[in-house]
């Protein structure tokens, strides 16, 4: 009897370290199909583009707006390729940014400086940093990759009116300026409303929401308006984009080095 | 009337289907004080100067031809040579299926390394309007590019010669004694008329950059001979016939990136130039946000060889140089690029310099820019600026 007291009591404690392990691990899986489903659902834009404004706000009110644009493409079993041709303030105008994303491996990227005329390799750690002083790194601007990331579902929660998954993911990115961020994605349409994204001091850094979403060629849906708010400093920046344009025959040959030379 | 109505429905139609076009450019105005008394006399102390460059281009054709124009014109009002104007950018481009046409004038950059550009050899260095040589004269050329996927190649037929430019009697930044504008001498019976040609394959495999490159036509780096005036002894340009060869390469692995220029360049025929190798290499460490404000800091160490002896090899023949790049990526794009080069072998060789630079407002740009030459050696190429340090403070307005 003793015994088997003991063994149940082993069969308890077994049972108290073995169940929150399953339901993490249930978590964990629920997060990663979450994210499978909303890459799965983007797939198949093949190449867009679009322009973006920024519009950084100071604490003290002030306003100072960068205009660019934004082609990308598409690109199966591996991250996608993207540009960005600033054509504001006057004195950037005609830099391009161009960017490889992968799935397993550091990104490729490059800088095109036009009065020098050359285009630089970029340490792909510079992926933390500030976009051109605004509240967005470069990180935040590149596409999503599933395989970027370790997932975990939190709970489910209204945000405006819709039911979110929210969901904490972990960038595996060593280079990544975040410790973790949390993402709450409308069940309906499979949409990133807000993301908040911690520092590794586990204190919220910035928060961005996304709103204004439009549908595309019936399927893809793109926030025209992102709003990223730095909680530490208070200050803020709007993006907005316009005039998308899905399929318009890009391909590789518009995403290399020669192309980036002459972007306009 | 009608035929009026009907050219003028033309020429809409023509412009509406003309895609992207665009004017752009700068207006600046920078004043440089030299600290030091000159070494002549007849160099003046401090200089005021207008810079003015725009821009223009246009694309057609659904953005597979287009036009570019970028002009440039100095005023200073301290050295008549150094008031220069130039097309920078005059061409006509056709992009092709996996290739590129270029005819007209264009600047080319080759290479990776900061404190010295050795492959790069397509365009004249315009001396007169910075030391470091990062500013170019505008280059005839035909430009084939083919891209393919195992590399770029790049065919250059360059059928005109721009000589350098050099700082008049009273202006600072030049030999001691002076060089003579328009005394250039060739080794080429043809002249500035001499047709130079280069070949480019270039290729990006993951982490790699690498380029290999060939040159052959009239050095665009000059040998300095004596010449007997009036006003005394004189130094004239003489530009020899050469062929270089030249590698390229860049690793990039987290934060550091690895850079590697080397050529290697031949004198053809009865040639007064040296054979010589000459390479540096070094590395760009990033370390990204410093601070609480994000600043990045990009660290730089390179070594040059050059395999001539005193007074033909160039500045770099045996240096170290070390540098950094901090970005404050704030609102204002506020940067400071600064540097220091030593000679291993003259301890009394070296130069320094920083620049910086921010924006006012939208479109306003305020730079600040000091440079340090010291050097004792007769023989030092550095020698006859030993007297020219500088600072220069300057407003540049964008369009």
């Amino acid at each position: 009897m003793i015994i088997k007291r003991f063994t149940a009591s082993i069969l308890f404690s077994l049972s108290v370290i073995i169940s929150p392990a399953l339901i993490a691990d249930e978590a964990q899986d629920k997060g990663l199909a979450i994210a499978k489903e909303m890459k799965s659902r983007d797939r198949g834009w093949v190449d867009s583009s679009a322009e973006m404004e920024m519009v950084l706000h100071t604490r003290g009110g002030r306003e100072t707006r960068r205009e660019m644009r934004i082609l990308s493409l598409e690109v199966q079993n591996d991250g996608d390729k993207s540009m960005t041709i600033f054509d504001s303030p006057n004195d950037v105008k005609g830099t391009a940014f161009l960017s490889f994303t992968h799935n397993n491996a550091d990104d490729d990227q490059w800088l095109y400086l036009p009065a020098l005329k050359r285009v630089k390799r970029i340490a792909s750690k510079n992926k933390s940093g500030p976009f051109m002083g605004s509240e967005f790194s470069y990180e935040d601007l590149s596409s999503f990759e599933v395989e970027e990331y370790d997932y975990r579902w939190l709970r489910d929660e209204e945000v405006n009116g819709e039911l979110c998954y929210v969901v904490e993911i972990i960038p595996r990115d060593k280079y990544s300026g975040y410790s973790r961020e949390i993402v709450w994605i409308d069940q309906s349409h499979y949409r990133a409303l807000k993301i908040e994204f911690y520092d590794r001091k586990e204190s919220v850094l910035k928060t961005l929401t996304l709103s204004d979403y439009q549908l595309h060629l019936d399927k893809f849906w793109r926030p025209a308006k992102q709003t990223m708010v730095n909680e530490r400093n208070g200050k803020s920046t709007e993006v907005f984009l316009r005039n998308y344009q899905f399929r318009s025959g890009l391909d590789e040959q518009d995403f290399t080095e020669n192309s980036l030379k002459r972007a306009r | 009337m009608n035929v009026k109505l009907c050219a003028g429905a033309m020429l809409a139609s023509l412009i509406a289907s003309l895609s992207h076009a665009e004017f752009l450019g700068y207006v600046g105005v920078q004043a440089r004080a030299f600290p030091s008394t000159a070494a002549d006399p007849a160099q003046g102390s401090e200089t005021l100067s207008g810079v003015l460059s725009p821009e223009w281009y246009q694309q057609w054709n659904d953005g597979d031809d287009s036009f570019n124009i970028k002009a440039f014109y100095r005023y200073d009002s301290q050295d008549d040579e150094r008031s220069h104007a130039d097309l920078r950018e005059f061409y006509w481009q056709h992009v092709g299926n996996s290739w590129e046409l270029t005819v007209g004038v264009n600047t080319i950059f080759w290479g990776v390394t900061e404190s010295q550009h050795l492959v790069d050899i397509i365009n004249q260095t315009d001396f007169v309007e910075a030391p470091d040589g990062e500013d170019k004269l505008g280059q005839p050329m035909i430009h084939y590019a083919s891209i393919q996927d195992w590399g770029v190649v790049d065919v250059f037929v360059l059928p005109t010669f721009r000589e350098r430019e050099f700082a008049g009697k009273e202006g600072r930044l030049r030999s001691i004694p002076i060089t003579l504008n328009d005394a250039e001498q060739y080794q080429s019976d043809r002249k500035e008329e001499h047709i130079d040609y280069a070949l480019r394959w270039s290729h990006y495999l993951g982490d790699w950059n690498v380029g290999l490159s060939w040159f052959n036509g009239t050095s665009r780096e000059p040998l300095y001979l004596p010449r007997a005036t009036a006003a005394g002894i004189a130094l004239i340009p003489h530009y020899a016939l050469i062929e270089q060869s030249g590698i390229d390469a860049q690793y990039v692995s987290g934060d550091w990136l690895w850079k590697l220029e080397a050529i290697y360049r031949r004198s053809i025929g009865h040639s007064l130039a040296d054979n010589y190798a000459a390479s540096t290499a070094g590395f760009e460490y990033t370390l990204t946000g410093i601070n609480s404000l994000f600043w990045d800091l990009g660290l730089l160490l390179e070594y040059s060889y050059d395999s001539r002896p005193r007074p033909n090899a160039s500045p770099f023949q045996n240096d170290i140089f070390v540098g950094g790049r901090l970005s404050l990526n704030d609102i204002a794009s506020s940067e400071i690029l600064f540097g220091y080069s030593q000679d291993v072998d003259d301890q009394d060789s070296r130069s320094a310099f920083m620049e910086a630079s921010t924006r006012i407002g939208d479109s306003t740009r305020v730079t600040a820019e000091v440079f340090h030459f010291h050097g004792d050696d007769s023989l030092d190429p550095i020698y006859s600026l030993r007297r020219d340090s500088y600072i220069e403070i300057g407003l540049e307005y964008y369009y």
